[in-house]
């Protein structure tokens, strides 16, 4: 909030000192960039800034950032945080890309009377308010890559394929929590019931490490597969996994585990009645 | 109180569980299931809940129980046609249905149960009639 004198002020004094504020600011800013941005760019940002501070300042009455008519600085705030997020700034160098302001605004201020230590206080507290609006749009700007990243994994992550007539795999890659095991059950038994097999692998080669919640959820997608008629076989099961699940005294019951892939569909095809031979060519 | 139709085909019983079940029609349909086996003798009993959006743990129970009583009658029980949100239901309340036998569908249902029958249908060839063993051998099996 900067009072209706303060702003008035100030946006005189952004307008008459345009170009060497804008030199100030953005050799300031450069400083603290730790020179991640280029000049041309930066330039180009501090130029969208000030012009946005002063369409919002320009009004007779207080400003304020909320207010309708801040919009426009809002909006071009909310687009260089959002860039950076994205590009991997951190959200301090924004934010000191915001507060080189009040550098660049004070080495500009001349004479030292009350009113102008109180404006530059009042706009001062204006310039924090404009970085912690920065950084809080960083944060949700980054809040929402992770989501949409979460999203992407989970659909990346759990592909369903038909190895053979009647047979299904499903290659899990990466740990398993309740959620993707969620999706995983879903998808297999959705493609159980659309491709009529009677078989489905779970491999779990890509599976980091299995502990009892991991076993868990594996075991609760074999006996839903078991429900709707589809017999489930584990593969892919490492010698180091062999031995967690033993130490932790996981037991997979009658359900058949095999080591390799190779071995799960083998003996599947031989389950469904077909049987795998090689042929021997015969010396002419 | 609606009714579920048990039909009988050569060996083996079909019930399609077409209506929403509620205690009683699962309480009656047990009772009318278990009268039928004993009454025509079938071997197989193939339980169809394709149709079923919903299986709480009374009905999961009366499934289980179904499976037991007609196994103490010499029938199996298949259930088949169970929808993925119907199992990752039954998962997450921990009803895995023990004893009973699960399908796709009625088709693979009927081979299932065909593939348990064949013996005990030899069986019952070789004693009555020694004669025509050869021919009975794979030939009109489920025939008794």
């Amino acid at each position: 909030m900067l009072n209706a004198g303060s702003s008035a002020r100030f946006a005189q004094l952004l307008t008459d000192q345009q170009d060497q504020l804008l030199k100030r600011w953005a050799t300031l800013s450069l400083r603290g960039g730790r020179g991640r941005a280029t000049e041309a760019e930066l330039v180009a940002q501090i130029t969208d800034l000030h012009a946005a501070l002063l369409s919002a300042l320009r009004a007779d009455a207080e400003t304020d950032l909320q207010a309708e008519e801040a919009a426009e600085l809002r909006a071009t705030l909310a687009e260089l945080s959002g860039t950076r997020a994205r590009r991997g700034f951190t959200p301090g160098e924004t934010a000191s890309t915001i507060l080189s302001l009040k550098d660049a605004v004070f080495e500009g201020l001349d004479g030292a009377d009350s009113t102008v230590l109180s404006d530059f206080v009042n706009f001062s507290r204006f310039v924090d308010e404009l970085a912690l609006f920065t950084f809080e749009t960083y944060v949700q700007t980054r809040e929402e890559v992770i989501v949409e990243q979460n999203h992407q994994l989970l659909e990346l992550s759990t592909p369903v394929i038909k190895l053979w007539d009647g047979v299904l795999a499903v290659p899990l890659v990466g740990t398993l929590d309740s959620a993707r095991s969620q999706v995983v059950m879903e998808s297999l038994l959705q493609a159980l019931v659309d491709t009529g097999s009677a078989y489905a692998i779970l491999d779990i080669t890509g599976v980091p490490a299995v502990d009892t919640q991991v076993a868990q959820h594996i075991l609760k997608t074999v006996m839903a597969a078991r429900l709707m008629g589809a017999e489930c076989i584990i593969s892919g099961i490492r010698p180091q996994i062999a031995q967690t699940v033993v130490s932790l005294g996981i037991e997979f019951g009658d359900i058949v585990t095999k080591a390799s892939l190779a071995d799960a569909l083998l003996h599947t095809l031989r389950a469904s009645g077909s049987d795998v031979v090689r042929r021997t060519r015969r010396a002419s | 109180m609606e009714r579920v139709p048990v039909l009988k085909i050569r060996d083996t019983l079909l019930v399609s569980i077409q209506v929403d079940m509620d205690d009683h029609t699962a309480l009656a349909l047990q009772d009318d299931l278990t009268e039928r086996i004993v009454d025509t003798g079938a071997h197989g009993v193939i339980i169809d809940i394709t149709a079923l959006d919903i299986v709480d743990s009374f009905i999961g129970r009366m499934l289980s129980t179904i499976a037991s009583v007609s196994r103490v009658l010499d029938a199996e029980t298949v259930v088949v046609g169970m929808r993925p949100a119907v199992a990752i239901t039954l998962v997450e309340l921990g009803l895995s249905l023990p004893g009973v036998r699960t399908a796709l569908n009625v088709e693979r249902g009927m081979d299932l149960l065909a593939r348990t029958a064949p013996a005990r249908a030899d069986a019952i060839f070789d004693e009555a009639d020694d004669d025509h063993h050869d021919d009975s051998v794979g030939d009109g099996v489920l025939t008794s």
